[in-house]
């Protein structure tokens, strides 16, 4: 998609520099001057500069680097910035909720010290920040601890499938032998619709965080490992690779110049992405029975125990704030990872 | 052509074959009490009478090959706990039609809406209405499936005054599901025929039709719009089998009788025979619904009958 607006952009840029005026006098005056124009030039404008053979050699050289034009152009991007920032802080708020002071345990019940009964489904203000759910728990603590399981659950997913995926690809792109045996199990992997894979290991195995990890990663890897043979089979026999072997480029800075550019962009995309499906799936596997169990808040637990609000218009806060957490971190993340992508992508590099 | 299609389809029957004997092993790992509710006061030979009935007592190769000799006859088995030995193929048959119902009416929307949303987009990019439209298929993406249909079931009940249940016999408790099933396939319809769209415009070919003086309306119909569909033509096989299995949030949120609240039903229950049976009919039509597709693209695939048929130039 930004491969193309990126030349759009440019080129609307270029004729906003380009005032009417100087559309007017490039139209009148000649591109060539005359002589005598060109003697009639102030010498005052020229100064001689002594000969450099240093200077003279750069002619042509770029001092092009692939991860600075990778920042410069996601800074440029300000939204996806906004975004960012967004999803950081969230995270990083989400860590350190729990050592701020006068913060409640998330699973502690809590009780009204004069009857000693459970302060249920108190409005938010007051002593509990987002009040408590049906059996007094404080909503907040709650709501943090949730955020942070889901994105641990998130990243661990996103981090396995990248690097299992990486490694399998590179053997499966390097090593010939393999290759049938992989595309067979990609093919008939690819086959299952991904939810029955989650749904039955899930089911089987006893539910926890582990379990969900390892039903995401159990596949996962195989779209990953799958690109990154594609590029390095790509690669591998391209002639500027061959040329890169032929001038004796050790292998490290082949993987690290030739290679890694390529597919870094598509790498970063796919985890960013991971990271919103993982929170999704876990959601959704919650959902049907087979997610986390319920000392272990999650924003999938809440938004399911919340589901059961929807009759009482005034306990809708327990559905809502964990709805609005999951929706902003998702789509950060997604924002982040689309940008992210289109900024690793050497041709929107200029 | 038949070479691949022969290829293709062996593909698919391995991938089913290979997954049904997962299923079936992976459930067999599991302990057996979810099979008898009464465990704990059978006796050792009750349990193994019972054990033998269900034909647990076999090795696991022969339970294996005794179920797809089954399943070759068109026998899911017996429900052991939803409907206490009921057949599996009679429960699936009452239940499917629910759930073809809704995915067909969501489908009804959702194509031409998604398609039309889509063409826009392309037309007027970067403009107010694309920016309009990605940011509603970036919602639909990244947001869990959970929190729109739940947002949808609230508000939509709260500002229409319609059901928040589905109801049999009111036609209006339909509208609900039908449009969160809908939601999510016009953002998908809309993303994918506008990126190809976009592709296709800044072809060469295009370039020349352009020189030569065709018409925008000719070149954007003709040429971009019929080259664009062809690949979205690759999932309508799939998403018109999958309407079979139903949507697992949505009808369960609106406690519709079909086919996707009885998987969550049943998973609750721990009745294993019916989980087994519903994964099974899930993945095959996963299955089928690819095979289908990727036979249907090389069909429908103008550039690949062209060259059929103008092959001798």
């Amino acid at each position: 998609m930004s491969k193309f607006s990126m030349n759009d952009h440019i080129s609307k840029k270029l004729e906003k520099s380009l005032t009417e005026q100087d559309l007017a006098d490039a139209g009148r005056l000649p591109d060539v001057l005359t002589e005598e124009q060109i003697a009639a030039l102030p010498a005052s404008l020229f100064s001689r500069r002594a000969y450099s053979e240093e200077e003279a050699e750069r002619t042509g050289y770029s001092d092009y680097s692939y991860w600075r034009s990778t920042i410069r152009a996601f800074f440029k991007n300000k939204a996806a910035v906004c975004m960012l920032l967004l999803a950081m802080s969230l995270v990083l708020f989400s860590v350190i909720q729990p050592y701020l002071p006068g913060q409640y345990d998330p699973n502690f019940i809590n009780n009204d010290p004069e009857t000693g009964m459970q302060i249920i489904n108190q409005q938010p203000g007051g002593q509990f920040i987002l009040g408590t759910n049906a059996i007094g728990q404080d909503f907040w603590a709650r709501l943090w601890a949730g955020t942070r399981t889901s994105m641990f659950l998130g990243l661990t997913v996103a981090a396995i499938q990248t690097v299992i995926g990486i490694a399998l690809g590179m053997i499966w792109g390097y090593l010939r032998s393999v290759d049938v045996f992989f595309t067979e199990l990609y093919n008939v992997v690819t086959n299952i619709p991904s939810t029955i894979i989650l749904i039955l290991a899930s089911y089987v195995l006893k539910p926890g965080i582990w379990t969900m990890v390892f039903a995401m990663c159990v596949t996962g890897w195989l779209g990953v490992a799958q690109y990154i043979r594609t590029q390095v089979m790509i690669i591998r026999d391209r002639d500027f690779n061959m040329a890169s072997r032929c001038l004796g480029t050790p292998l490290d800075r082949i993987i690290m110049k030739n290679l890694l550019p390529h597919i870094v962009s598509v790498i970063m995309l796919r985890m960013a992405l991971a990271i919103p499906s993982a929170i999704g799936s876990e959601v959704f596997m919650t959902y049907i029975g087979l997610g986390l169990p319920i000392e272990t808040p999650s924003l999938g637990n809440l938004v399911n125990a919340g589901r059961g609000m929807l009759m009482s218009p005034s306990l809708r806060y327990q559905l809502i704030y964990p709805a609005i957490v999951l929706s902003v971190i998702t789509v950060c993340f997604y924002m982040v990872g689309n940008a992210f992508g289109d900024a690793a992508d050497p041709k929107n590099h200029l | 052509m038949l070479k691949y299609c022969l290829k293709r389809i062996m593909r698919a029957c391995i991938s089913l074959v290979i997954v049904i004997a997962v299923v079936f092993c992976l459930l067999r790992l599991m302990p057996i009490d979810s099979y008898f509710p009464n465990l704990d006061d059978m006796t050792e030979i009750q349990l193994y009478n019972a054990k033998e009935k269900l034909g647990l007592n076999d090795p696991v190769p022969v339970q294996l090959g005794n179920f797809y000799q089954q399943l070759l006859r068109g026998d899911l088995g017996l429900s052991n706990k939803y409907r206490v030995d009921y057949p599996i193929t009679k429960i699936l048959a009452k239940k499917a039609p629910v759930s073809i119902k809704f995915g067909l009416m969501a489908m009804g929307i959702s194509l031409p809406l998604g398609l039309l949303l889509g063409v826009l987009m392309a037309r007027n990019r970067n403009g107010i209405l694309d920016r309009v439209g990605t940011g509603y298929v970036v919602l639909m993406q990244a947001v869990p499936a959970a929190v729109y249909y739940l947002m949808v079931q609230i508000y939509g009940s709260d500002w229409t005054g319609l059901n928040i249940l589905y109801k049999t016999g009111v036609p209006s408790s339909i509208i609900l599901p039908v449009v969160s099933l809908a939601l999510p396939s016009i953002a998908w319809y809309a993303m994918w025929l506008r990126r190809y769209m976009v592709d296709e415009e800044n072809k060469d070919y295009i370039r020349m039709a352009r020189a030569k003086g065709v018409p925008q309306r000719a070149i954007g119909f003709n040429h971009v719009f019929r080259n664009a569909i062809v690949p979205l033509i690759h999932g309508i096989p799939s998403s018109l089998l999958l309407t079979i299995s139903g949507s697992i949030y949505v009808e369960s949120l609106y406690s519709i009788p079909g086919m996707g609240g009885l998987l969550v039903e049943v998973i609750k229950m721990q009745d294993n025979s019916m989980v087994q049976a519903l994964v099974i009919v899930y993945a095959a039509l996963g299955i089928i619904g690819l095979l289908m597709g990727d036979i249907l693209m090389a069909v429908v695939d103008p550039r690949i009958s062209l060259t059929k048929k103008e092959g001798a130039r």
